[in-house]
């Protein structure tokens, strides 16, 4: 038996591109198969949910309107990152999950490849879903795709580190600025994640994560005016329903719920389909003159 | 002999008295204290008639009435004397009083005669209340007498306007320069026997540098005005202004007046925050309190 102490990461939020601990000073400890604690995690609050909306809000203008090549750029760097790091993120996937090797594997690439693939839509899905409209007078009329503003991610606790990394990158291609709320046991590749996100050229608070229990965040997140879009996946009914009774108040607040199982998250055509990127941007139509 | 301040106690005192929790009924009464406190201000170089007449609507009536919730009018609005003529035109017949700032605001670094000529003018345009700066490079050259003496001119200047002295303790470096500013204050109303409470305020800063109103700076101010009543039974305003944006800030504030210089102080007459978008976040907060979600910035204000 080695005579060092355990080191026991104590997990943080990631709130405006910084680490604080939650506003509630509640931590949970996230424990391997066998038992043995690994990390404790956050358990983030009600509050937590608010200060991390109003970092989303404050990113919002820099990240929306940088250009959709440089956000192509800024994924791909993720991905990078991802990818030097890979290492230690099978290594966590499989003592949060008992994952075997070759499945935490395969997730952790196939997380990394679709960070790459969300890279390059982000210059690709203007031409896509926009389009030229035919008027009747010497005007060009233009739809274009754009970003819908702050949109609240639940991530699926399965597939942990899949599920969220899928979400959180479409959710930033058209330009939306995030916050993330990521069950406990999928919470430690969070941590990982965010702790490359503050060292990429993503804008602080652009991305925000919320650790812990979702259910005292649904309501605060679902109903928060400042809020433009919910996106969720792996929501039980309950969940759902209180979500869509809190965001009602608002038709520019739909709730998206993606109904994905493992194979489905792997499966390129269904989880990095523009069709799933068309329900995270909004539609704007502009007139311009056709010559002057 | 000036009043030493001991700076380690002040900030912990300061900080102590910002981790108060106040809780529903009392924050709801809190928040719309700190609205009816409020110099709404707009003080840059690109204001436009058009723009004070809009923070003057916004300072009638803060919160957009379809909301639904009662929030009192703000205390007055703050603007360059220039502005004057166009907030007493949209002020009228309001109880919200017009501010303006004089004296080569923010600097003060200008002739004595231009900054009473500028006091003079803008009295004579309509405001109510002057808030001067001191001339900090006299002061921290050592010639605190004629800081004095200067506020005593635009004391004279200002005639029936209420008069705000700006110390800008962000410029002031310590805790004992600051006691010095605000008793530079004391002293130059020392000698006015029929001064009303609330005449004259001791403001912290332009809102131009930072660090502007920490609340370190704030209490030496209350203190000071503590000392002043303590000595001649009058009271002296206090308005902190400058980085005041979000209303747990407001609500330390407000503690902090009641504990240093108590419930009587607790009103527009004597205490002020001078702030532009700390509205919204009041107004917000009002709007969470009563409805149990957050609001947009959007759904609240223009400032």
């Amino acid at each position: 038996m080695s005579d060092r102490l355990d080191i026991i990461k104590t997990c943080k939020l990631f709130i405006g591109g910084k680490s604080p601990r939650s506003e509630s000073g509640r931590t949970i400890p996230l424990s391997d198969s066998g038992g043995r604690v690994l990390a404790r995690i956050a358990h983030a609050s009600r509050k937590d949910a608010r200060d991390a909306v109003d970092a989303a809000s404050a990113a919002l203008g820099a990240w929306r309107d940088s250009t959709a090549y440089l956000r192509g750029q800024v994924l791909y760097r993720w991905s990078e990152m991802l990818q030097s790091r890979r290492g230690e993120l099978v290594e966590t996937l499989q003592a949060t999950t008992s994952m075997r090797v070759a499945a935490a594997r395969k997730e952790v690439d196939a997380s990394i490849d679709r960070v790459v693939t969300m890279a390059g839509w982000c210059d690709k899905l203007d031409q896509l879903l926009g389009c030229r409209n035919p008027v009747a007078g010497p005007y060009h009329n233009h739809t274009l795709a754009r970003a819908r503003g702050v949109v609240a991610v639940f991530a699926p606790s399965s597939p942990a580190l899949l599920g969220l990394v899928t979400l959180t990158a479409a959710a930033l291609v058209p330009g939306n600025t995030l916050v993330v709320s990521v069950p406990t046991e999928a919470a430690l590749g969070a941590v990982l994640l965010s702790e490359m996100l503050a060292v990429s050229d993503v804008p602080p608070g652009a991305v925000n994560i919320l650790t812990g229990p979702r259910e005292e965040l649904l309501e605060p997140l679902g109903g928060h005016g400042a809020v433009h879009l919910v996106l969720g996946s792996g929501l039980a009914k309950g969940e759902r329903t209180t979500l869509r009774h809190a965001a009602a108040d608002s038709i520019l607040r739909p709730v998206i719920c993606l109904d994905l199982d493992e194979a489905g998250f792997h499966d390129d055509a269904q989880a990095a389909s523009p069709w799933l990127l068309e329900g995270l941007v909004d539609f704007k139509t502009i007139w311009h003159p056709a010559a002057i | 002999m000036p009043t030493p301040v001991d700076a380690v106690m002040l900030q912990q005192r300061a900080a102590q008295l910002g981790r108060r929790s106040i809780k529903t009924t009392s924050k709801a009464a809190a928040l719309q204290m700190a609205v009816s406190m409020l110099d709404l201000t707009t003080l840059e170089g690109a204001d436009t008639p058009g723009q004070v007449r809009a923070l003057c609507a916004r300072a009638k009536a803060p919160c957009p009435r379809d909301l639904g919730i009662d929030v009192p009018p703000v205390a007055a609005a703050c603007v360059y004397p220039r502005l004057v003529p166009a907030a007493v035109e949209a002020l009228e017949g309001s109880p919200v009083r017009i501010a303006s700032v004089a004296t080569a605001f923010p600097s003060g670094q200008s002739s004595l005669d231009l900054r009473l000529k500028e006091t003079q003018a803008a009295v004579g345009a309509g405001a109510h209340e002057i808030d001067m700066v001191i001339s900090r490079g006299l002061f921290l050259s050592g010639r605190q007498r004629d800081v004095v003496d200067e506020i005593r001119m635009v004391r004279a200047a200002a005639g029936d306007a209420h008069l705000k002295v700006i110390l800008e303790t962000g410029e002031l470096e310590t805790a004992d320069n600051i006691r010095r500013g605000a008793d530079c204050v004391l002293e130059a109303v020392a000698s006015e026997s029929d001064l009303g409470h609330g005449e004259v305020f001791l403001k912290t800063s332009t809102g131009k540098v930072s660090p502007a109103a920490t609340p370190s700076s704030v209490l030496i101010l209350l203190e000071a005005a503590r000392a002043h009543y303590r000595s001649t039974g009058i009271r002296l305003g206090v308005k902190p202004a400058g980085g005041i944006r979000r209303s747990k800030q407001a609500l330390h504030l407000l503690v902090m007046v009641r504990e240093t210089l108590g419930p009587h102080w607790l009103t527009p007459a004597l205490f002020r925050i001078g702030a532009s978008s700390l509205l919204d976040d009041l107004v917000r907060q009002l709007i969470k309190l009563r409805s149990g979600r957050y609001a947009s910035l959007d759904e609240v204000g223009i400032t």
